[in-house]
């Protein structure tokens, strides 16, 4: 890690030599500017739609909960607004993390680690946290004097008022986690009259501790030390992402506004860094950025907000800190223009595959069934010969009805010859032999249905037999593959 | 041991040892973190609550119950006790329901045979088999073959009493012993035997009286399997013209079985499991394919 020891840290150096050096506390400076207002907008709406977003209603019908967006793991459900996802296509999930994996790289390929500073929860938080604490203890100076005050009520009472707001924005954070498993307003009620299941005060403590500890105590440790992405980004980068960075090409040599101003009418070279440490000081986890692209990096803007401000005080062009690539550092020295290919192989084959993706998902979405069947043989005894002679093989024949209302279904073996017949049990309508199979909304039956064949019928040990379910209202039709077992009859 | 008035500073990490060396290395005397220390003393203070509050120490008869009166027994039975009565809205239901009207409540059937799965798992898959097929003496409850009938009636009234059991209102019936106990002679029972043999599609040996058997089943038989072979339920003589025989299809096996008959018992279960679970059980049987 290389943060900036020597000018910063020299009054801490112990007296006797450590192997260990302990975490040096950062404390960032409040900022401005362009980068700054998009990180509130990004923190408004992410947290916005976090905090806020269990209590939008959506509404299915009577039957069927009206929160929009919901992850009933009681009755092993999933509601996205008009979306309801069971338990056997929890595969959407994969698509899901497919794509947000792709779009980790997108971003990365363009601008670096963009997610890490405008839209990581850890950033989010964090940056709350940062807030709060600068609204009870101050800005930079006055947080480093309160920490080296002695024990005063002052003090105390500074500290207690925020870790109050910091457990508050905690537990607001765990109970807004449990309110996407459970209907939101009822659950809140619960949560006020102490009603609410075990586990829902079990996950709050949780995600408040985790909050609390990651966002109020951790922070820029998580993204150094904890999180796996700076590294495997550092894997995925190239020359031609956009990235925090220095123009040392023009910012150097750096010297102070009067020693530069003197060397530049003297006709020596001087830089525009004037070497006032803002972009230090705003960093949130207290990278010196002039010192190149480096792991602690997390991209969020801050230090080119707080330079623009300098530059534009000191009547120099803003720009000395910007998003810029690695080539074009290279392309500057050479005395060319820079170029921003955003639009190159990488960023097309990302985007390509988040697109297909996100058609494969889209399709499948819309093209999925909203009945399902699924049929097991039995296994003891794979088949039963009777008193006839008659061979007959018994099934646990399981429907799916997706749809918010009660459905029929008409149960149709195909394979066998036509004498077969088929029988459910407990189902007393039939069509033509073929038994009529009501279930109710948004629910799966399971029946058993025994197929049996006359024993003056020739049949091979094994039959393979399709059971196909078709809907009496839409005609819709699902089938599943089993085998009919026979016994092995010279 | 170093002289514990004159500790030894090691030269590079100015840590101090701890005296002991080995080979020329020494132990740095770093001590445990404090955070690590603490939680330690922690444990042993939680250690002795917990002594106090729940049972802990042997003794020579007994042991220390602790104040809390916690039992593990006493929580495994209220916990079953809690699983009955949270079933006992259905169980209730599937008693007061008469077993016809079972089949028209699709929840309660699905508790019945849901129900009447894990006793039969319980109490007679050792003998029936897993999936209720059977063996070679217990009979198979897939097909259609019911010596005593097997309607949810007949089932249920079997699954109660049981057959041939000690119950007072069992189901009793039972094959004579042709020939232990010398009511026919071996060339009869060879007679008989292939009679029977010849009308279910087996082959008769060869030079046997078939004539002479057909009479000796007549005179012997009929009365309990009927003229025709097609069984009587009411005394529970199976069918002989079934596909399946409980004692194996072959002349061998006729011949044994009129030599010296096997009488299987079937257990009555009224009184070893609750009522509805009978009837759940008569459900479940009863899907398996059912039967007159």
């Amino acid at each position: 890690m290389s943060t900036d020891t020597e000018t910063h840290q020299a009054g801490q150096a112990g007296q006797t030599e450590t192997w260990f050096e302990a975490a040096k506390k950062i404390y960032p400076m409040a900022t401005h500017g362009k980068f700054r207002r998009i990180k509130w907008g990004l923190l408004f709406l992410t947290l916005g739609i976090y905090y806020f977003l269990p209590f939008i209603r959506y509404d299915r019908g009577p039957d069927a909960p009206s929160q929009a967006v919901l992850v009933d793991m009681e009755n092993r459900r999933a509601y996205f607004f008009f979306i309801e996802i069971w338990p056997q296509e929890v595969y959407y999930l994969t698509g899901l993390l497919i794509i947000a994996a792709v779009a980790l790289f997108l971003m990365n390929a363009v601008a670096g680690r963009i997610w890490c500073g405008y839209l990581c929860p850890q950033t989010v938080w964090t940056d709350l946290f940062l807030w709060v604490e600068r609204k009870v203890e101050g800005d930079r100076r006055e947080r480093m004097a309160l920490d080296k005050e002695p024990l005063s009520f002052g003090k105390v009472r500074k500290r207690i008022t925020k870790h109050f707001f910091w457990l508050m924005i905690a537990w607001w954070t765990g109970g807004a986690w449990v309110l996407y498993f459970n209907d939101a307003p009822t659950l809140v009620w619960q949560l006020l009259t102490f009603q609410a299941p075990m586990v829902a005060y079990v996950w709050i403590a949780i995600l408040t501790s985790t909050t609390y500890l990651l966002a109020g105590f951790m922070r820029e440790q998580v993204c150094i030390y904890m999180c796996p992405w700076p590294r495997i980004q550092a894997a995925l980068t190239d020359e031609k992402a956009l990235n925090v960075t220095y123009l040392w090409d023009r910012g150097e040599p750096r010297g102070s506004l009067k020693q530069n101003r003197k060397l530049a009418e003297q006709g020596m070279p001087a830089g525009d860094c004037i070497d006032c440490y803002q972009c230090f000081q705003v960093c949130p986890t207290g990278v010196d950025i002039r010192k190149g692209m480096q792991l602690d990096c997390i991209q969020c803007g801050l230090c080119i907000d707080a330079c623009d401000n300098v530059m534009t005080k000191i009547g120099k062009p803003t720009g000395l800190i910007g998003y810029d690539t690695d080539e074009n550092i290279q392309r500057r020295i050479e005395g060319k223009e820079p170029v921003y290919e955003i639009v190159r192989p990488r960023t097309i084959i990302y985007a390509a595959v988040i697109v297909l993706v996100g058609a494969i998902m889209l399709f499948t979405l819309l093209n999925r069934d909203f009945a399902d069947i699924s049929v097991l043989h039995d296994r003891n005894p794979v088949f039963v010969e009777l008193s006839d002679g008659s061979v007959r093989n018994g099934y646990t024949v399981r429907l799916s009805n997706k749809r918010l209302h009660s459905r029929s279904f008409m149960l149709h073996v195909e394979g066998m010859p036509p004498n077969t017949s088929v029988e459910a049990i407990g189902v007393d309508t039939s069509f033509a032999g073929r038994p009529i199979l009501e279930v109710g909304p948004d629910t799966t039956r399971e029946v058993r249905v025994l197929v049996t064949s006359p024993g003056w019928e020739k049949l091979p040990p094994s039959t393979p037999v399709t059971f196909r379910i078709t809907e009496s209202v839409m005609g819709e039709v699902v089938t599943a593959k089993d085998t009919f077992k026979a016994p092995d009859r010279p | 041991m170093a002289d514990i008035h004159n500790k030894e500073i090691d030269q590079v990490s100015g840590v101090e040892t701890t005296g002991h060396e080995w080979d020329g290395l020494k132990e740095l005397n770093n001590p445990l973190p404090k955070w690590w220390l603490y939680l330690f003393y922690v444990t042993i203070v939680w250690a002795v609550i917990y002594w106090v509050l729940y049972p802990s120490w042997p003794l020579i008869s007994s042991y220390t119950t602790g104040i809390l009166g916690a039992n593990q027994r006493a929580e495994a039975i209220a916990a079953y006790e809690e699983v009955i009565a949270g079933r006992s809205e259905f169980a209730d239901k599937v008693v007061a329901t008469p077993l016809e009207d079972i089949g028209k409540d699709q929840q309660l059937l699905q508790f019945a045979l849901a129900n009447g799965q894990a006793a039969f798992g319980d109490n007679c898959a050792p003998c029936h088999g897993g999936g209720g097929a059977g063996s070679e003496g217990y009979p198979n409850l897939q097909d259609d073959t019911w010596i005593w009938g097997g309607t949810l009636e007949d089932i249920h009234t079997s699954l109660q009493y049981g057959i041939r059991s000690d119950h007072d209102e069992a189901r009793f019936g039972e094959m004579p012993a042709f020939g232990r106990d010398e009511l026919l002679t071996g060339e009869e029972i060879d007679q008989v035997a292939n009679f029977v043999a010849s009308r279910v599609g087996l082959t008769a040996e060869e030079g046997v009286d078939l004539a002479a058997g057909q009479t000796l089943y007549a005179d012997n038989c009929a009365a309990c399997h009927g003229e025709s072979l097609e069984g009587i339920q009411e005394v529970g003589a199976p069918s002989l013209m079934s596909a399946n025989y409980l004692y194996g299809k072959s002349l061998a096996d006729i011949k044994a079985q009129i030599d010296t008959p096997r009488n299987g018992v079937m257990p009555a279960w009224a009184g070893r499991l609750d009522p509805a679970t009978i009837k759940s059980l008569t459900l479940y049987v009863h899907s398996f394919g059912g039967g007159i």
